[in-house]
């Protein structure tokens, strides 16, 4: 567990770095959040993709994982790469501040 | 008064669950079971096809013929479930209504999902064991190949049978050990996880078995592309692996018709369920097997020990009653180890695979390799007709997971996934 702080406030992040309460996430923290994730230069394309995230994470109580995001959001696999490099889905995850998509296995 | 239970899919799942129905519940309920042939393949067998080790005849039998009395088979496929109306329309017109549906229509593979996969290579250098036809085509490569890189991929989960890949991987060295040509091949398996196998425990032992054995792992590759004619996997984030041999477990979806009933599935047509085995958003209709979004793995165990807790919750369905027996995500699963050893694994949502006997002290190993285990492995077939087919108990192994003969102190906590979710 450790603490960070954006937007001026302070959040709790779990070992791998994913909001332990994501009610501590505001719209406010994304450009910050992604700065942490090499992501330096936020786009309206980014904020869609983690404003899905966020969506699908309130409505369903868990993200989805990179097919997921996809298939329900338009945006091709590849696309989410180049956006998010590394990993779409936990990366995105993190900058909505929700838990990491718990996939399956 | 007469009621129908109507049993979308003729496979593991939706036979041993209309057979135990069949058992469970008196005769004015009718059982009916839907699929688009009569062909019921044994799954578990495909893996030993590439290998010669098992004709591809030999593994399919007719499911009609699988069926108790008392239960009718209809040949056709599923065009759309009206969930509103309770009614499945057939695509040979048909109609049926039912009280209870029971969707067991699995997951389908799609290779087409991955760019290139079916492309030129495909059937020459790219191949499949995941299928018949592949596993048979795979037979005739895996015979004449003579050295190189050969690269097993899992693209992504969930996939069937989550340690078939790596099975496959350790069947290969056996296989090319016996065929003297190991030392002239690179044997690499290439995972979308970010480790060998989906459980920490599991893990640590697989990915020793596969560091003696001299098979390279390559982790966290999300293959985007298969690109046969040049011969080399690429990542999304452009990585690439060459090979001059493919062996790829392409991505997996749940049946078309899922995607075309509005409000049966997720976008990957998988049935979001509850642990019940009753879908979410609609009373009435269960799911087992392939089928549901469950975090179990995708096995014929554990369709089989989700089939007493569903026949169970479908008799108080049709009583009035509410569903009360849950599934504890059992699962139970031989891993083929090559040169006549298998090592077996048992688990639930709650207690990861530890050591230890099963199902009791003076049982089979659990988590080492053993003969016995393979043993156990190749007498399964004859399980899977005779008795969990039919639905019947296999002895000494119940739906809830003994505990006995294991080795306490490693495993009493929430298993530790690794791996998934990207």
């Amino acid at each position: 567990m450790t603490t960070r702080t954006y937007a001026g406030r302070e959040v709790e992040l779990n070992a791998e770095g994913f909001f332990t309460d994501p009610r501590q996430w505001n719209e406010d923290m994304v450009d910050e959040i992604a700065g942490d994730q090499g992501i330096h230069e936020v786009t309206d394309r980014h904020r869609e993709v983690v404003k899905f995230m966020r969506h699908e994470y309130e409505e369903k109580g868990d993200a989805p994982n990179v097919r997921a995001l996809a298939k329900s959001s338009g945006v091709s696999i590849k696309e989410l790469y180049q956006l998010f490099p590394g990993g779409p889905a936990k990366s995105a995850a993190k900058i909505a501040g929700v838990p990491k998509p718990s996939g399956c296995i | 008064m007469a009621r129908r239970v109507v049993v979308l899919g003729g496979g593991t799942a939706g036979t041993l669950t209309a057979n135990r129905l069949r058992r469970a519940v008196g005769d004015e309920t009718e059982i009916l079971v839907v699929d688009r042939d009569d062909r019921h393949l044994y799954q578990p067998g495909l893996l030993f096809v590439p290998f010669g080790m098992a004709p591809p005849a030999r593994l399919v039998r007719s499911r009609a013929r699988q069926f108790l009395s008392g239960i009718e088979f209809h040949q056709a496929g599923v065009d759309r479930v009206d969930l509103e109306e309770k009614r499945v329309a057939l695509d040979d017109g048909e109609t049926i209504a039912y009280d209870v549906l029971v969707v067991a229509t699995g997951a389908r593979l799609a290779p087409e999902e991955t760019e290139g996969l079916t492309g030129p290579g495909w059937g020459r250098t790219v191949h499949t064991f995941y299928s018949l036809d592949g596993a048979a085509a795979l037979a005739g490569a895996m015979a004449r190949f003579e050295g190189g890189r050969l690269v097993v991929n899992l693209v992504d989960l969930p996939i069937k049978c989550p340690v078939a890949p790596l099975e496959f991987c350790f069947l290969t060295d056996w296989f090319l050990s016996r065929r003297g040509l190991r030392n002239r091949v690179q044997l690499t398996y290439v995972t979308s996880l970010d480790g060998a196998f989906t459980k920490a425990t599991c893990n640590r032992e697989l990915s020793g078995l596969l560091r003696r054995k001299g098979i390279e792992v390559v982790t966290e590759f999300a293959t985007g592309e298969v690109d046969g004619d040049g011969g080399r996997l690429v990542s999304y984030d452009g990585r690439e692996v060459p090979f001059d041999l493919a062996v790829v477990v392409p991505l997996h979806e749940g049946a078309e018709y899922v995607g075309r009933s509005e409000g049966l599935g997720d976008p990957l047509g998988f049935v979001p369920t509850d642990e019940q085995l009753q879908a979410k958003a609609w009373p009435g209709v269960f799911v087992v097997g392939d089928a549901t979004d469950l975090r179990a793995s995708k096995a014929g165990s554990v369709a089989h020990f989700e089939g007493e807790v569903l026949v169970h919750n479908v008799r108080r369905y049709l009583d009035g009653e509410t569903p009360d027996a849950r599934f504890d995500g059992h699962t139970n699963c031989f891993i083929e180890s090559g040169f006549s050893r298998a090592l077996l694994i048992d688990f639930n949502d709650t207690l990861d695979p530890v050591t230890g006997r099963f199902p009791g002290p003076v049982g089979l190993p659990l988590l080492k390799e053993s003969r016995l285990n393979h043993v156990g492995k190749l007498a399964f077939e004859h399980l899977y007709w005779h008795v969990l087919l039919p639905g019947r108990d296999i002895p000494f192994v119940g739906t809830e997971m003994p505990i006995a003969g294991k080795r306490p102190g490693e495993g009493d906590r929430r298993p530790e996934l690794i791996g998934g979710g990207r």
